[in-house]
C-alpha cells in the first residue's frame, strides 16, 4: 500500500488506478497528541500522509530581543523557559557560556555539583519523553508511574533553588547558597530508589509486543540526512552517529567521569526510545560517581567561584562590611564592564547540542545573544520523516523526537 | 574551551586563501574559535568547498544567525558556525551586507538545516536569501510589516497607554 501511494500521487491519474482523494487534516496547535503548541497541516490520502506543512511560533516570546536589554544575570530566567522539561540544563549551559566570556575559574566542587544537577535534569527530560511515547501508543499508566520519579527530582531542585519547574538554578560563578542537609538526604534516597523504578518502567514497556510493533521501523531517518539536517542528541545517536558534546568538547569536568554513549542503528522510533532509556541509566551512574567524588573531597563549603566582580557577596556581609556593600552595588548597577568579544559555548542538553552565541560590546547586556536550540533545528526534518506513513505513526514519530514547544520558539 | 586542532586550522586557512584569495577579508582566532570574514558573493561556494574537501570535512552546520550593526556601512551580517565532526574543529564564518542590497545567497543547497535558520534570520532582520525554497516568516505572524530584531526597533511598544514606568528604573 505504501508503494502504491508513492507511485500514484497524482489524483488526476485515473486510468487503471484507484482514485485518490486528498483530505487536509489540521493537527492543530492545541491538540492532545502534539505535546506542545505547534501546528501540522497534513494532506492525507486516507490514513497515509502525503505532505505536511508546519507552523511554529505560537509560543515565541522574543527571548533574543529581550536578552539584548537585560544584564547577564537577568537573562538566566529566560533560559529556564526554553526546554522547560529540563530547565537546569539550559540554566547551567547559559551560565557556563557567560563564565567563558568573563574568564571565570570555577572550583571543582561547584563543577561536580553542577554535573549532578544537569544529569538529574537529563533523567527528568528523558523520563517525560519515553513515557510520552508510551502514552501515544496507548499505554497511559507508565506516564503516571514515571511522573512520581519526576516529583522526587522536583523536590531536590526545590531544596537547591526554591522552584520545581522553571528553576533558574545557579548564578554566574556557581550557586546562590550551599546545599543543605535535606538536599543530600533526598539525593541519596533518589539514587537508591530510582533503579527499581526504571526497571519497572522497562518491564512494562520495553519488551511489550504491541509497543514493539508500533515503534520498530517507524519514522526512520538515515545518518547522512540527519547530519545534514543538523540533528544532535538522542535523535542523532539513534541513527548511529556517536556525537555527544560531553565527549567531544568536555566541559565542567566531564572528562573525569566514566560513562557510555549509547548509539542506535536505524534511527527509528524504537532506537530513539532505547537510546534515551540507556542514557537514563548512564546519567544515574554519573550522578553516583559525582556524589562519591564530592564525599571524598575535604572541602564541603565552596559553592561559587572566588570572584568579587561577578559573584554576589553573601547578604550578611553586604549589611555589615563596607567592601561587600560596594561590590554588591557595582554589580547590580552595572558598573563592572565585561570584556568585549564574542564566544560560542555548547552543552549536551536533553535534546542535543544547546549552544549559546554571545556577542559582547563591553556593556551591561549582551549586544547579541543567540540560542542554538536543537529542537528548532531538527524539527525541520519531520515532514520528510513521515511522508508516506500512517497518521498514527506520525504522532509517535513526533513524540519520540521530543519536540518541546518552548525550545522550538524561544 | 574548545581545543583548537592547529593542523586543521592552518590547512583551512591555507586552502581558503588559495581557492578564494581576495574574498577572504579577515581571519583571526577569537578566544577558542577561528573566525573568517568573507565577501557574501562567494559564501555558498565557500560552504560547498569546505563541505566537499576530503580532509577538512566541515559537514555540520551548527547554527546560523543574523546580526545588525547600525553604525557600520555593511549593517547586516550573517554568522555561520561550522563543525567538522571527524577533526573535531569548529569555525565561525561571518559575512556582511549593506541595507540597500540586503541579500545573501542561500545555503540550503549545501545544508538542509539552513532552511529554517534562514527563515529565522529573514523574520528577525529582513535579510533576503535568494535560492531559498520557502522564504517566509517563521516565528512571528505573517502580516507583521517590520523586522523586530533590528536595533532601531525598540524592545517595548512605545504607544502603550496602560503602563506608567516613571517610577520604575530602567
Amino acid at each position: 500500500m505504501k508503494e502504491d501511494i508513492q507511485k500514484n500521487i497524482d489524483p488526476g491519474d485515473v486510468a487503471g488506478s484507484e482514485i485518490h482523494e486528498f483530505v487536509t487534516l489540521n493537527v492543530g496547535p492545541t491538540h492532545p497528541a502534539t505535546h506542545g503548541v505547534f501546528q501540522n497541516v497534513m494532506t492525507m490520502d486516507g490514513e497515509y500522509i502525503v505532505d505536511t506543512e508546519q507552523t511554529i511560533g505560537y509560543i515565541h516570546r522574543a527571548f533574543e530581543k529581550i536578552a539584548e536589554r537585560r544584564a547577564y544575570y537577568q537573562i538566566l530566567p529566560l533560559t529556564d523557559r526554553m526546554n522547560y522539561c529540563s530547565s537546569p540544563l539550559n540554566n547551567t549551559g547559559y551560565l557556563m557560556a557567560v563564565e567563558k566570556l568573563l574568564g571565570l575559574e570555577i572550583p571543582k566542587r561547584v563543577q561536580y555539583m553542577r554535573i549532578i544537577i544537569m544529569e538529574l535534569a537529563r533523567i527528568a527530560d528523558h523520563n517525560v519523553c519515553n513515557s510520552v511515547i508510551g502514552v501515544d501508543t496507548g499505554a497511559l499508566t507508565v506516564f503516571t508511574y514515571m511522573f512520581q520519579d519526576r516529583e522526587k527530582i522536583y523536590e531536590i531542585w526545590e531544596q537547591v533553588c526554591g522552584s520545581r519547574l522553571t528553576t533558574s538554578i545557579g548564578r554566574i560563578g556557581g550557586f546562590e547558597r550551599n546545599w543543605n542537609e535535606k538536599t543530600w538526604t533526598l539525593l541519596r534516597k533518589f539514587v537508591k530508589e530510582y533503579p527499581k523504578s526504571l526497571k519497572e518502567f522497562e518491564n512494562l514497556l520495553m519488551r511489550n509486543r504491541i509497543f514493539l510493533d508500533r515503534t520498530v521501523d517507524v519514522g526512520a531517518i538515515s545518518a547522512e540526512k540527519a547530519l545534514n539536517y543538523g540533528f544532535t542528541g538522542p535523535n542523532l545517536r539513534a541513527t548511529g552517529v556517536d556525537y555527544d558534546v560531553r565527549v567531544t568538547s568536555p566541559y565542567c569536568s566531564y572528562e573525569e567521569f566514566d560513562f557510555i554513549v549509547p548509539v542506535g542503528t536505524t534511527g527509528d522510533t524504537h532506537d530513539r526510545f532505547m537510546v534515551r532509556e540507556e542514557e537514563m541509566w548512564q546519567s544515574l551512574s554519573i550522578i553516583n560517581q559525582a556524589i562519591a567524588k564530592l564525599d571524598a573531597m575535604d572541602d564541603k563549603e565552596t559553592f561559587n567561584a572566588d570572584s568579587k566582580a561577578y559573584v554576589m557577596p553573601a547578604k550578611e556581609k553586604v549589611y555589615n562590611d563596607m567592601e561587600a556593600l560596594i561590590w554588591h552595588f557595582k554589580q547590580v548597577m552595572g558598573e563592572i564592564d565585561p570584556p568585549k568579544g564574542e564566544i560560542y559555548h555548547a552543552i549536551e542538553a536533553g535534546n542535543g547540542e544547546l549552544g549559546f552565541y554571545i556577542v559582547s560590546d563591553g556593556g551591561r547586556s549582551p549586544y547579541r545573544c543567540h540560542f542554538r536550540r536543537p529542537c528548532f533545528i531538527y524539527y525541520q526534518a519531520y515532514p520528510e520523516m513521515i511522508k508516506g506513513n500512517l497518521l498514527s505513526d506520525a504522532i509517535i514519530t513526533l513524540s519520540s523526537m521530543n519536540v518541546i514547544a518552548g525550545e522550538l520558539d524561544a | 574551551m574548545f581545543i583548537i586542532n592547529q593542523e586543521i586550522v592552518e590547512l583551512t586557512s591555507e586552502k581558503l586563501r588559495q581557492h578564494f584569495g581576495e574574498a577572504i577579508l579577515t581571519e583571526e582566532v577569537e578566544m577558542d574559535m577561528p573566525v573568517y570574514t568573507v565577501k557574501k558573493e562567494i559564501i555558498v561556494d565557500l560552504l560547498r568547498f569546505l563541505f566537499d574537501d576530503e580532509i577538512l570535512r566541515y559537514r555540520f552546520l551548527t547554527t546560523m544567525c543574523g546580526i545588525h550593526y547600525p553604525d557600520n556601512k555593511q549593517q547586516f551580517g550573517v554568522i555561520y558556525h561550522l563543525h567538522s565532526l571527524e577533526n573535531n574543529q569548529r569555525i565561525r564564518i561571518k559575512t556582511f551586507t549593506t541595507i540597500e542590497d540586503i541579500t545573501i545567497p542561500s545555503a540550503t543547497a549545501v545544508f538542509a538545516a539552513a532552511n529554517w535558520m534562514e527563515r529565522e534570520a529573514y523574520d528577525f532582520y529582513g535579510i533576503q536569501f535568494p535560492g531559498h525554497p520557502n522564504l517566509k516568516r517563521i516565528l512571528n505572524v505573517e502580516d507583521m510589516d517590520y523586522f523586530p530584531m533590528r536595533k532601531e526597533y525598540p524592545l517595548e511598544d512605545g504607544t502603550r497607554q496602560d503602563k506608567n514606568d516613571d517610577f520604575f528604573g530602567r
